[in-house]
C-alpha cells in the first residue's frame, strides 16, 4: 500500500517537474525577460541592473529552482496584457470555472445516471434506442458547435436566456458567486449544457453497460429467485454495483470537464480561467499561460492521484498484485 | 495476382458483403466521398473563388441562402461579410480540414508505430520509460494536449514566420496528443509477434533487430492500426476545427471549417445564422459520416464480433 502511494506520488512529482519545466523555459527562454519588463528607453547600465535583480546571471539549476519555489508559493509575476498579478487574476478566475464545472457535473450524473439505469433496464424499447441515437450524436458534435447551436435557438431565436458572461454575481467572503441572482442562474444554464452534454452521454453509456454486465450475474438472478421486488433487484442490488465506476470515470472527467470548459468558456464568453488562458495564448501572455500550465498540470496529478487511491480503497483486488499493477 | 480478379474477389469478400446490406454506411460512404471531391476538388468545383479578391463585390456582402426572401440564385447558402459565396468558402475550408486531420493522423500513426514497436520488441527499461509516459499522456484529454502544445509552440515561434508555420504545428500538436493509442495497440500485437516463428527465424539468420521490426513485425500488426486510424480522423477534424474555433489553429489566410465558423459566430446575433451554421452542419456531417464508417470497419474486419 504504502509502496503504491509512494510511487504514484513520485509519478506526480515528476509531472510536475516537467510541466514547470516547460512553463520555466517559456518564461526564460522565448522573447528576453528584461526586454519584456523594461521600457524601450531603458540603458544598457539598467539592463545589466535588471538582468542580476532577477538572477538571470546565476547557472540555469538556479534559476529554475528560484522559478519553482516562486511557482509554489503562486507568484508567477505579472502579466504583461493586463498589467496584473499573475496569481490574483487567477484566484479572480477561479469562481466562475469551478462553479461552471460543479453544475455541469452535477448535471451529467443527475441526468446521466438515470437515463442509464432506463436503457439498461429497457434496453429493447424505442425511447432506449432514442436516448442512445441521441447520444451517438451528441459524441460526434464538437463543443463549440454544440454552444453555438444552443446560443441561436434559446438565445437570438426565442430570446429566453443570456448568451455570454455571468449575469450578476454576488460577493461570499472573497468568492464570487452566480448561484444567489436570478440572472447569475440563468446565465448558467446554457453554458453548463454545452459542457456537461458529453460527460452526460458518457456517464448514460457507462451506467448501461454496466447495468446490462451486473444484471447477468448469479446474485441478481438469486435475489429475484428469493422473491425480491424488481425495485429492490434493480436499484438496492443492481444499482449499487455500477456505481463504482462510474465514481472513479466522474472523477478522471472532473479533469476534463476543466480541460473543456476552455472550449465553453471562449463561446460563452464566461469569465472564467480557461478564456483567460486562451486570450492569453492570443496575445503571447507568457506568465498568464506557465501559471495556467502549472495550474492545471497541478489539477490533474491531484485528481488522478486522488482517483488511483479511491479505486485501491474501493476495489480489493488491486491491493493483492500491486507488483503486477505498478511494475509493467 | 491481376488486377480484376482481386476486384472480384472484393466484390465476393465478408467486408464487401457487409457494406451492402447496411443502408447506413453506404450512405455514410456516399456522404464521405461527396466531402472529399468537393474538398480536392474545391478549385474546380466551387461556384466562386472565395479567395479572389477581384470577384468579390461587397455588395452581395450578407445575402441569405438561394431559397429565402432575399437570396440570390447565384449564392446557393448566401454569403458572408465580405460578400464570399458560403458554399464555396466551406468547401475550399474542408479542404483545409481535411489536409490538417489527414496528416495529423499519418504522422501520429508514424510515431506511435515506431515507439509502439520499439517498446514491445526492445522490452525492459525502454518499455517501462514508453509506457509511463503513455500513461500520463492519457491522464489528460487529448485536446488540451493539443491546445498547449499548439499554444506554446505559437508563443516560442518568431511572428513574422507565424502564418506559414501554423499549419505544421497544428498538425504536429495533433499528432502529438493522439500518438498513445497507436504505440499501445502496435506493443501490444508486438509482444505477441516477438515470440513467434519467424521472428525466431529471421534472428537466427542474423537480421538487423530494425530490419525485423519493421520489414517482419510491422505488416503483422498493422491491421487494428489502420482501422483505429480511421477513428482517428473524424476526431483530428475536430481537434483542429476546435483550435481553430479559439482562433489558435490555422491562420485565417488559410481558413478551415473551424476558422470559419469563429467568423460566423460574430454575426449570429445580427440575423446572418447562415455564416456559422452551414460550416458547422458540414463539419458534424462530414465527422459523423466518417465515424460511422471507422466504426463498421472495425466491426468488418473483427471476426470475433461477427
Amino acid at each position: 500500500m504504502i509502496a503504491f502511494v509512494i510511487r504514484r506520488l513520485a509519478q506526480g512529482v515528476i509531472v510536475m517537474l516537467v510541466v514547470g519545466f516547460i512553463a520555466f523555459s517559456l518564461f526564460n527562454f522565448v522573447g528576453d525577460p528584461v526586454a519584456l519588463m523594461l521600457p524601450p528607453e531603458a540603458t544598457q547600465a539598467d539592463r545589466q541592473a535588471m538582468r542580476e535583480n532577477l538572477g538571470l546571471d546565476k547557472p540555469f539549476y538556479v534559476q529554475f529552482a528560484t522559478f519553482a519555489s516562486n511557482a509554489v508559493q503562486g507568484n508567477f509575476g505579472i502579466s504583461l496584457r493586463l498589467g496584473r498579478p499573475v496569481s490574483t487574476l487567477l484566484v479572480e478566475r477561479l469562481p466562475a470555472t469551478l462553479e461552471l464545472a460543479f453544475v455541469a457535473a452535477t448535471l451529467a450524473l443527475v441526468v446521466g445516471i438515470p437515463l442509464g439505469v432506463y436503457t439498461g433496464l429497457n434496453r429493447n424499447s424505442w425511447l432506449s434506442r432514442v436516448f442512445l441515437t441521441v447520444s451517438l450524436i451528441g459524441v460526434s458534435l464538437p463543443t463549440f458547435l454544440i454552444g453555438i447551436f444552443l446560443i441561436l435557438i434559446f438565445a437570438v431565436w426565442l430570446g429566453w436566456l443570456p448568451s455570454f458572461g455571468r449575469g450578476d454575481t454576488v460577493m461570499v467572503g472573497g468568492w464570487s458567486t452566480g448561484f444567489l441572482t436570478g440572472s447569475g442562474l440563468k446565465a448558467l444554464i446554457l453554458p453548463s449544457i454545452t459542457l456537461g452534454l458529453f460527460q452526460l452521454t458518457l456517464i448514460m453509456r457507462l451506467v448501461r453497460s454496466e447495468m446490462l454486465e451486473v444484471l447477468r450475474t448469479d446474485y441478481i438472478k438469486f435475489a429475484r429467485a428469493r422473491g425480491l421486488t424488481n425495485r429492490a433487484v434493480n436499484f438496492g442490488h443492481a444499482l449499487r454495483n455500477t456505481l463504482v465506476p462510474v465514481i472513479t470515470i466522474t472523477g478522471l472527467q472532473l479533469g476534463a470537464i476543466i480541460a473543456f470548459a476552455i472550449i465553453t468558456e471562449t463561446v460563452f464568453q464566461w469569465p472564467g480561467m480557461g478564456l483567460l488562458f486562451i486570450q492569453a495564448v492570443q496575445f503571447a501572455d507568457i506568465p498568464v499561460m506557465a501559471a495556467y500550465l502549472c495550474l492545471i498540470g497541478f489539477i490533474f496529478v491531484v485528481i488522478n492521484l486522488v482517483v488511483d487511491m479511491l479505486y485501491y480503497f474501493v476495489d480489493p483486488r488491486l491491493r493483492i498484485d500491486t507488483g503486477a499493477a505498478g511494475g509493467h | 495476382m491481376n488486377r480484376s480478379s482481386w476486384i472480384a474477389r472484393f466484390l465476393d469478400g465478408d467486408v464487401f458483403y457487409s457494406f451492402k446490406r447496411s443502408p447506413l454506411v453506404i450512405t455514410a460512404a456516399v456522404v464521405c466521398l461527396v466531402c472529399i471531391v468537393a474538398a480536392v476538388g474545391a478549385g474546380w468545383l466551387a461556384p466562386h473563388n472565395p479567395f479572389d479578391l477581384k470577384t468579390l463585390n461587397l455588395l452581395d456582402a450578407f445575402t441569405p441562402p438561394a431559397w429565402t426572401e432575399n437570396g440570390k440564385p447565384a449564392y446557393l447558402l448566401g454569403t458572408d461579410d465580405q460578400g464570399r459565396d458560403v458554399l464555396s468558402t466551406i468547401m475550399y475550408g474542408s479542404r483545409v480540414s481535411l489536409m490538417v486531420g489527414f496528416f495529423a493522423v499519418i504522422l501520429a500513426m508514424v510515431i506511435g508505430i515506431a515507439l509502439g514497436l520499439v517498446s514491445g520488441y526492445v522490452g525492459g527499461k525502454v518499455d517501462a520509460f514508453i509506457m509511463r509516459v503513455a500513461d500520463v499522456q492519457l491522464s489528460f484529454p487529448a485536446i488540451l494536449i493539443a491546445l498547449l502544445i499548439d499554444g506554446v509552440a505559437r508563443v516560442a515561434l518568431p511572428k513574422d514566420s507565424h502564418d506559414t508555420l501554423a499549419l505544421y504545428v497544428l498538425v504536429l500538436a495533433i499528432a502529438a496528443s493522439g500518438w498513445v493509442q497507436y504505440a499501445r495497440t502496435v506493443r501490444g500485437s508486438t509482444l505477441v509477434e516477438r515470440n513467434k516463428e519467424y521472428v525466431q527465424a529471421a534472428r537466427v539468420i542474423g537480421r538487423h533487430p530494425v530490419a525485423i521490426m519493421f520489414s517482419h513485425v510491422l505488416p503483422n500488426v498493422l491491421g487494428p492500426v489502420l482501422v483505429l486510424a480511421t477513428l482517428h480522423i473524424g476526431t483530428a477534424i475536430i481537434t483542429e476545427a476546435t483550435l481553430s474555433f479559439l482562433g489558435v489553429g490555422v491562420p485565417p489566410t488559410q481558413p478551415s471549417l473551424g476558422t470559419l465558423i469563429r467568423i460566423g459566430n460574430d454575426f449570429l446575433f445580427s440575423g446572418e445564422w447562415w455564416i456559422t451554421v452551414f460550416p458547422g452542419a458540414w463539419l458534424v456531417i462530414m465527422v459523423l459520416a466518417m465515424n460511422l464508417l471507422g466504426d463498421w470497419l472495425r466491426d468488418a474486419l473483427n471476426p470475433k464480433l461477427r
